[in-house]
């Protein structure tokens, strides 16, 4: 098989995926109890208003007849209009995308600015200071939920210092500054258990491959300790390194739920559980679908991904 | 009747919050902007269409203004509608509406447009939530520009306090089909930009036809956590939270100079509702013996720290006509125990407490089981999502033996004299009190009609009646104008502004 044809059965094989994922999604969310027309009009409200919002909304077709208009919307890239917001699902996925995308961008980028350096050190001198501080840092990191570190950091770093905002995002529009500012804490509490996981697994392929035998050769051969790290060892211990990071995408995901919460951040996190909430049913099962289908893309980028990193896996894939 | 939407998250955390929330308040810039806290993002900013409580809560006033409007006070005044004339039958209601008034894309307001917006209420396919409070309205005219004519099909003492509120506010027809995006009214300020999930802004409109306001730009931010809300006050980022949800933090803001606080009266009832056809709630005893195994006063403290007010029966402390009927069915464990005797429970029994996943409710919900468990019946608690769940099991099915919510409408004590609702109470008597409010001919007779219906109410126990939700306030220091109280489910800012 080429290279182009294996991309595309891959391709087609996530299509079928998201295909079934979308139908168990909607039927899942159908099957929840609360109905979206009640919940709009509140309690007060005569069954024939209810009536009259249920088929306002569409929610009087056929269960079928919906999951089809659905679909068919989503191949010509309509995905509907929101229940609760009344405007269209894209625009408003898009508007939350804006600020949870460059959220969990700045959160990764800080989990591996924090978690390379602290592993490869860690391992470089196993029983150290630098390895003592590394592996309390991954205990303790893993230990404590995001959500915590977050209100931790508004207490300390919003409340005490009063560096940075307690929460909200006045939108993009108010300056690249506030924007960032926004978001740095809550990328901070989403970027820590990340950083301590990523350390662990940074700090174990390294001592693992200093131990093998092509590190001896290249430094029976002469090389020095600190050139064979990094031209040797650290380019090998990041195969498993960019394979935790794949596997924590959906972990990043729910992160964000819980941490765009705690700092008000107008972000599909957010989104997702006020719909649910809200049984804003349309954007519920779009965003389910969206977040489906990023654990499969990143699956598909991380494979690719090995390849660039250990050219032995190029023939296999 | 709308129930209390508190939509609160990691509370758990709180208690680590309240221990640090002493931090200075960082300096506000008092410019001409005030930032006020909403703890639900409503749906949509219309509130003509559906439950119009969050909505009003951003756009009732500031935004949209009705015939008439229910002042701080919770008094009827005249807004769009200059005066008005009831027949002595009270069947004819006629309103004299002023002549110079337009909504903000320019188009005049005029008995026509009343005409569209009440006439809009009461349609078939109508999607107002509210649509209930105004089915005494048989017929609308607009025999000329300024003159609008109601004719009921019975008469209705409340109907002049139901237009006033937000579900009947003016709209322009043109634009009611982006009301909720886009929304346009005559009030004096204008919707600029709905950043969702995040805030409202609203800019002063200059063809405001009534007195300026003071402020140039007031913003509704949304944060539902109450623990977050603090957190933004306190460090700057808002100005004003109208209905904190944290008593416990409430203290610390009240002995801080950089803040005004105040404990309003609010109209939000917490009652432990129960089913009524199932045994033994059937029974008037046994639902007595309940009430009297409940030390009101000890939920208060324990739920709301002490901020809340027991009452007796389905009505707000902050009513003219309320009465104090806490000592009908007062606490006494022994009493109860008689009681249940008396029904021929003396061994006591079990049931299901369908309690909403909402802070006030467990808390209260379990304080409560401690208190019928002193008189051997065992309540088991069980955990129901609200809205969605709770919606469709309890009120929609009425699938449940007791529950608990706050029900935030003010005057709904007629949920009691509806059929079907959630409580399936039926009582001649009741019914009778209702048609005598509605028949009232004076403040007095009707102030006495809704006495007796609180009466009735306290001797049968529909529900167990707990505690009114107090309105506790928080607002910068030199903030002037902030509503104390809230007659109304709102936010209104047209008379904020900050001191010199």
């Amino acid at each position: 098989m080429t290279r182009t044809a294996r991309i595309a059965t891959r391709m087609a094989s996530i299509l079928a995926i998201l295909l079934g994922t979308s139908l168990v999604v909607f039927l899942l969310i159908e099957a929840a109890p609360g109905d979206p027309a009640e919940i709009i009009l509140g309690m007060s409200a005569e069954p024939a208003t209810v009536a009259a919002l249920r088929a306002e909304l569409g929610l009087d077709q056929p269960l079928m007849l919906r999951y089809l208009d659905w679909l068919v919307g989503l191949a010509t890239g309509d995905l509907g209009t929101s229940y609760t917001y009344g405007i269209p699902v894209g625009d408003l996925i898009a508007q939350r995308l804006a600020v949870t995308l460059p959220l969990t961008v700045l959160a990764t980028v800080m989990s591996v600015a924090i978690a390379l350096p602290l592993g490869v050190f860690a391992a470089e001198r196993p029983g150290g200071a630098v390895d003592w501080a590394a592996q309390l840092f991954a205990q303790v990191g893993i230990a404590v939920p995001n959500f915590w570190i977050g209100l931790l950091l508004i207490l300390g770093v919003a409340l005490g210092l009063g560096w940075l905002p307690t929460g909200g995002f006045a939108g993009w529009d108010a300056g690249i500054g506030a924007a960032i500012s926004a978001l740095i804490l809550p990328a901070v509490a989403l970027a820590i258990p990340q950083a301590a996981v990523l350390t662990r697994v940074t700090r174990a392929a390294v001592a693992e491959i200093t131990a093998e035998d092509f590190v001896r050769t290249a430094r029976a051969k002469g090389l020095g300790r600190r050139r064979a790290l990094w031209r040797h060892t650290v380019p090998n211990a990041l195969l498993p390194v960019v394979t935790m990071l794949g596997l924590q995408i959906p972990f990043l995901i729910s992160g964000t739920v819980l941490v765009e919460n705690v700092f008000t951040l107008p972000g599909i996190g957010t989104l997702a559980y006020n719909a649910l909430a809200q049984r804003d049913l349309i954007v519920v099962q779009n965003v389910v679908l969206l977040f489906a289908a990023i654990v499969l893309v990143s699956n598909v980028v991380v494979d690719l991904l090995y390849a660039v990193l250990d050219p032995r896996l190029r023939a296999r894939t | 009747m709308h129930i209390a939407p508190r939509r609160v998250t990691f509370s758990t955390a709180g208690a680590l919050l309240a221990a640090i929330l002493c931090g200075p308040a960082l300096a506000q810039g008092e410019d001409g902007t005030v930032t006020f806290v909403q703890s639900v993002e409503p749906a949509g900013l219309d509130p003509t269409v559906g439950a119009p409580v969050a909505a009003g809560e951003v756009t009732w006033q500031n935004v949209f203004e009705g015939l008439v409007a229910i002042d701080r006070d919770g008094e009827i005044v005249p807004q769009l509608a200059t005066e008005w004339e009831i027949s002595d039958d009270g069947l004819t209601y006629t309103f004299t509406l002023r002549d110079d008034v337009t909504f903000q894309n320019g188009e005049a307001f005029d008995a026509e447009t009343a005409k569209f917006t009440l006439d809009r209420i009461l349609a078939e396919d109508s999607v107002s939530g509210q649509k209930a409070l105004y089915d005494e309205i048989e017929s609308v005219e607009a025999p000329d520009a300024t003159t609008l004519v109601l004719t009921l099909s019975a008469p209705s003492s409340d109907l002049l306090y139901w237009l006033g509120f937000p579900a009947a506010v003016m709209v322009e027809p043109v634009s009611t089909p982006t009301n909720q995006t886009e929304p346009v009214g005559t009030g004096p300020f204008r919707v600029t930009d709905w950043r969702q999930g995040d805030r409202v802004i609203m800019e002063r409109w200059d063809e405001y036809w009534g007195e300026a306001p003071a402020l140039e730009r007031i913003v509704a931010r949304f944060i539902s956590d109450p623990q977050a809300q603090a957190a933004a006050i306190r460090s700057g980022q808002v100005d004003v939270i109208s209905l904190f949800g944290a008593p416990e933090l409430f203290g610390q803001f009240a002995e801080d100079d950089a803040f005004e606080t105040h404990v309003g009266a609010g109209e939000m009832e917490v009652v432990a509702g129960m089913n009524s056809e199932r045994e033994p709630f059937d029974d008037a005893r046994v639902r007595r013996a309940l009430m009297q195994a409940i030390d009101r006063n000890a939920v208060v403290e324990a739920v709301k720290s002490g901020y809340g007010t027991p009452i007796g029966s389905h009505f707000s402390p902050a009513s003219p006509a309320y009465v104090d009927l806490t000592d009908v069915a007062p606490y006494d464990p022994e009493a109860a125990k008689a009681l249940l005797e008396e029904a021929g429970l003396g061994g006591g029994f079990e049931f299901t407490f369908k309690v909403p996943n909402r802070p006030y409710a467990q808390r209260s919900a379990e304080i409560m089981q401690a208190y019928f468990a002193q008189i051997g019946v065992t309540a088991n608690i069980v955990n129901s999502d609200f809205p969605a769940a709770w919606i469709q099991d309890v009120f929609q099915d009425t699938n449940y033996d007791m529950t608990i919510i706050g029900h935030a409408e003010p005057l709904d004590i007629d949920i009691y004299n509806r059929d079907p609702y959630y409580f399936n109470y039926h009582s001649d008597a009741f019914a009778t009190a209702m048609d005598e409010i509605a028949n009232a001919g004076s403040v007095e007779d009707r102030e006495a009609a809704y006495g007796e219906a609180q009466r009735i109410l306290a001797e049968d126990l529909p529900a167990l009646f707990i505690y009114s939700e107090p309105k506790l306030g928080i607002w910068k220091a030199g903030l002037e104008g902030v509503w104390e109280n809230a007659p109304v489910p709102s936010n209104d800012m047209t008379d904020v502004r900050w001191s010199e």
